[in-house]
């Protein structure tokens, strides 16, 4: 009962990760219409320039996170201008191949800089944890900050979204972006802003992920990225609370799915999901019904 | 005018759901039967009660307010949406359950309000599409180039160039569909839903966007098609010259509902016609 | 008279690809012979061939379909996984001869690579865009997961297969993780460019013929392909399965090309690399695909201590082309950049 417990939990932890990650595709993609292909790349460089202000520069973790989330959100904003924003007429092909580009791009970059060798993150977190149940179920302090960090970024962007006049724009350019404009919308800044703040949300779900699971490489963010994807297509693309009930869901089943059937199909299992989602609701657990007109 | 009238009140008392159709279609199987016919979109009755008739020759219209259904009743009669009510018989068949592609095998073709071609393909491919099914090869004839592929090829072209003929396009037949000009791409597209060899032709505005002799054109092109292919033709039009003039029957719809039916007079002189395009007295003064 | 040198010229232009490939064939052919040739451009050739026949291949899906699949480098790992198994087996069971071999091995890859593609594509090809890409990329990976688990052994003339278990019997041929090791390569340059000429022929025969219309239709306008009563899921499926099937045999050739192959051969990044020359050659452009993936392949082997700029380089050209061709301001300030260009080249002449 306690290691149910305990690989539950995990898979709560596991999945506020995914979630916090799956929030930026699901907020671009409600936005900009389009599979921020390189998302999963920006938490890569959020984690190394959190390692390299921790361990190469020796500042404080709080200090390592904020510079990171500062680099993300400037890396996130450059790739919108310089790449996506003159593709805003082009087809969804266009947009995808050259977000993949922009994904390798990145990736490789990486590997240039900081090497193909995997570094060991230390956690920003204190490790240890809590004893329950007399000391058959502990719970990591890593596993708790990564639970409260997510509810939190969950409460107060809905706030955002919902009550303040970006957010209220925000809501425009999703449904209608035409419309949005001839109401004196300013939809390029509207997307940037999503971009800025999806980013930025990565910069945070990197210092956490690399905390929980501490080796740091190029491709880092690929899987964890495809996974939260998968997460927001799960919940309901475009959906915020759809992307936190998508990734936590997802991330239950991952590590169920390692715990209890095989551990080497653990990935082919979430894919599974993704597969078995897309087929038998293709909008997702919470997301809305389009209709294409003729 | 008595002629007409007293036409069409024949008519009504035979087929209480038809609207005037022409005398030579009288005692023929009509090409469509629409009874009932309605969708809901979640409570919102889109289309409701829609009973139509239409003979195996004759030239039919659909006008109404902006609005009214009319695209919808021609979505629902090719099956691009399902009606959730009533009965559509093509030729004589029964179409519940059927698909798109089916629909268009028993004798169904349209043409779209926004023009839809194959825009990266050639004016003759996008009529060799519409012949897809009427002169067909096997894939692996095609792949393997055996007889059957020369063969199917050569017939296709042949077809392509005789319907092309029809509006003199045969010159254009290697100019890929979507540089072509407007009105051209209108003619392009009617010209592919006829190489499906309908037994009824739907048109979705094909006067739309042209000038006033390119409409009076496609007033004699219809009228030929319909001579030359011996087939039914139904137009959704908002040019009233053209709809008042070619078209022998005419049903119009307000609101998702048929308020009217019968010859360019009748409707003409019907008042609820005359208020649903021009409002009420009342709201007038 | 006039006529006949039309069609001929249809013929020319319709068929390039193949002519291009075999002029290419004889070249290579007569530096050998001559000595001409380095050695390790020569051992480039059979890869050059296959990355061909996957480049080709996956032109159909992404420019004649319309489809982006990223998931190619799954089908050719099924292709070269089951070829190995197969030349392995008819050689120990059969005695049959090299060319024998290579040939089943081709064809039992090509079968299975397309049996997998219409496992895949019935569901897969029912979802649109982006969801489709990504379910594709999702299915190549569950492929390799699902290989790194499999073992295959030959005991005697039997077969052995197990699941996440090395525990059988004979002399193991498959083994998970550690993939395929002292393979006998067998194939050679003919072969890969007999398959490249085979390759191309389907692809060129299938575009030109009533089924390939069909599959650029459905493309072009998917509901108007249906209001003339186009199978859409069909021929989409056509032009998948089409795809996987060459995918695989191109695999094949790739499996028996190299002593030792693991799953992790054929990972993500595999596929994103043909996606790279299917773009860089112009998406639906078969000539461009043939002429990509040679170029692609040989340059940056050929360049020593380019290799770790390759990927980077490659990144940079996937956006570059990506933006040029589709941004109109941009696309009219490259072309004035080359007008310029030509116009100073003019002066100084």
């Amino acid at each position: 009962m306690s290691t149910f417990l305990s690989n539950l939990i995990s898979g709560v932890s596991l999945g506020s990760v995914y979630a916090i990650i799956a929030l930026g595709y699901t907020m671009v993609y409600g936005i900009a219409k389009m599979l921020n292909f390189a998302h999963g790349d920006v938490i890569m460089i959020g984690a190394y320039m959190c390692f390299v202000m921790m361990f190469n520069l020796n500042t404080p973790a709080f200090v390592g996170v904020l510079i990171a989330m500062a680099v993300c959100t400037l890396l996130g904003i450059t790739i919108e201008r310089l790449a996506y924003k003159p593709l805003r007429q082009a087809t969804s092909l266009s947009v995808l191949i050259t977000a993949i580009g922009m994904s390798y791009f990145l990736q490789n970059l990486a590997q240039l800089i900081w090497g193909a060798n995997p570094k060991s993150f230390k956690s920003v977190i204190p490790s240890g944890g809590l004893s329950l149940m007399g000391g058959s179920l502990k719970i990591s302090y890593v596993t708790i900050v990564t639970i409260i960090a997510s509810v939190l970024i969950m409460v107060v962007l809905t706030l955002f979204v919902n009550h303040t006049k970006m957010g209220k724009a925000m809501r425009c350019v999703s449904e209608d972006r035409g419309a949005a404009e001839l109401m004196g919308v300013n939809v390029d800044l509207t997307i940037t802003v999503t971009f800025a703040i999806g980013s930025a949300l990565a910069a945070i779900a990197a210092v956490l992920m690399c905390s929980a699971y501490p080796t740091l490489k190029p491709t880092t963010g690929s899987m964890p990225g495809i996974k939260a994807f998968t997460a927001a297509v799960f919940g309901g693309i475009g959906s915020i609370p759809g992307a936190m009930l998508g990734g936590i869901l997802l991330g239950v089943i991952e590590i169920l799915g390692k715990a209890y059937v095989s551990s080497e199909l653990g990935d082919a299992f979430v894919f599974a999901v993704l597969i078995l989602v897309l087929l038998v609701k293709p909008t997702g657990l919470l997301g809305k019904k389009i209709h294409e007109k003729v | 005018m008595t002629d007409t009238k007293r036409r069409s009140d024949t008519k009504m008392v035979e087929h209480p759901s038809r609207a005037s159709g022409p005398e030579r279609d009288l005692n023929k199987r009509p090409v469509l039967e629409c009874s009932h016919l309605g969708i809901d979109y979640g409570g919102l009755k889109a289309v409701d009660d829609f009973n139509l008739t239409i003979g195996p020759t004759e030239i039919a219209g659909l006008i109404g307010p902006n609005g009214a259904g009319k695209t919808t009743v021609f979505n629902l009669l090719t099956k691009v949406y399902q009606p959730t009510h009533g009965v559509v018989m093509v030729d004589g068949k029964d179409t519940a359950g059927m698909n798109t592609i089916q629909a268009s095998r028993l004798g169904l073709a349209r043409t779209f309000q926004n023009i839809r071609l194959f825009n990266q393909m050639t004016v003759e491919d996008n009529i060799r599409i519409g012949l897809h099914n009427q002169i067909p090869y096997s894939t692996a004839s095609g792949i393997l180039r055996l007889p059957a592929f020369w063969k199917g090829e050569k017939k296709q072209h042949e077809k392509a160039m005789e319907l092309l003929s029809l509006f003199n396009m045969q010159d254009m037949a290697d100019v890929k569909s979507g540089s072509l000009p407007y009105g051209a791409q209108r003619r392009l597209e009617i010209l592919r839903a006829l190489a499906t060899s309908p037994k009824l032709l739907l048109l979705d505005e094909p006067a739309a966007g042209m000038n006033p002799k390119e409409t009076e054109e496609l007033m004699d092109t219809i009228i030929k098609i319909r001579d030359d292919f011996q087939i039914a033709i139904m137009l959704i039009e908002h040019d009233m010259n053209l709809v008042m003039g070619i078209c022998e029957g005419i049903c119009v719809l307000n609101f998702g509902r048929v308020i009217a039916k019968g010859t360019a007079d009748e409707i003409q002189n019907n008042p609820e016609v005359i208020e649903a395009y021009l409002g009420t007295q009342k709201e007038d003064e | 008279m006039k006529k006949s040198s039309n069609t001929l010229r249809k013929i020319t232009k319709t068929y390039f690809p193949c002519l291009l490939v075999t002029a290419m064939f004889i070249i290579c052919q007569i530096m050998i012979t001559t000595n001409a040739m380095p050695r390790t451009t020569k051992s480039m050739l059979v890869p050059v061939c296959v990355y061909i026949v996957m480049a080709v291949s996956l032109n159909l899906t992404v420019g004649i379909s319309g489809e982006l699949s990223l998931g190619h480098a799954g089908f050719m790992s099924i292709g070269a996984f089951s070829g190995v198994v197969i030349a392995t087996y008819t050689r120990e069971v059969f005695g049959f001869s090299e060319p024998a071999q290579l040939l089943s091995a081709l064809v039992i890859g090509g079968i299975m690579a397309g049996i997998m593609g219409v496992i895949i594509g019935i569901p897969v090809l029912r979802l649109r865009g982006d969801y489709l890409a990504i379910v594709t990329l999702a299915f190549g990976e569950i492929i390799r997961n699902i290989l790194n688990c499999i073992y295959i052994s030959l005991d005697g003339n039997k077969l052995h297969f197990a699941f996440n278990n090395n525990d059988i019997p004979g002399t193991q041929i498959l083994r998970g993780p550690t993939g395929v090791t002292s393979v006998e390569k067998i194939a050679s340059f003919l072969a890969g460019f007999l398959l490249v000429l085979f390759t191309l022929l389907v692809v060129i025969n299938l575009i030109h013929s009533r089924s390939g219309r069909a599959i650029m239709a459905v493309r072009d306008n998917r509901i108007a392909a249906e209001s003339v009563g186009i199978n859409v899921t069909g021929f989409k499926l056509l032009a998948f399965v089409t795809s996987a099937f060459l995918a695989g045999m191109g695999g094949a050739l790739f499996g028996l090309n190299y002593a030792s192959l693991t799953p992790a051969n054929f990972s993500f990044n595999a596929s994103i690399l043909i996606l790279v020359y299917v773009v860089l050659g112009g998406i639906g452009n078969i000539t461009g695909s043939v002429i990509a993936a040679a170029v692609l392949y040989i340059l940056p082997e050929e360049l020593r201590g380019f290799a770790d700029y390759r990927m980077l380089a490659y990144a940079i050209v996937l956006i570059a082309v990506m933006l040029i061709t589709n941004n109109a301001r941009i696309k009219a300030f490259v072309n004035s950049i080359f007008k310029k260009n030509k116009a100073k080249g003019g002066e100084q002449a």
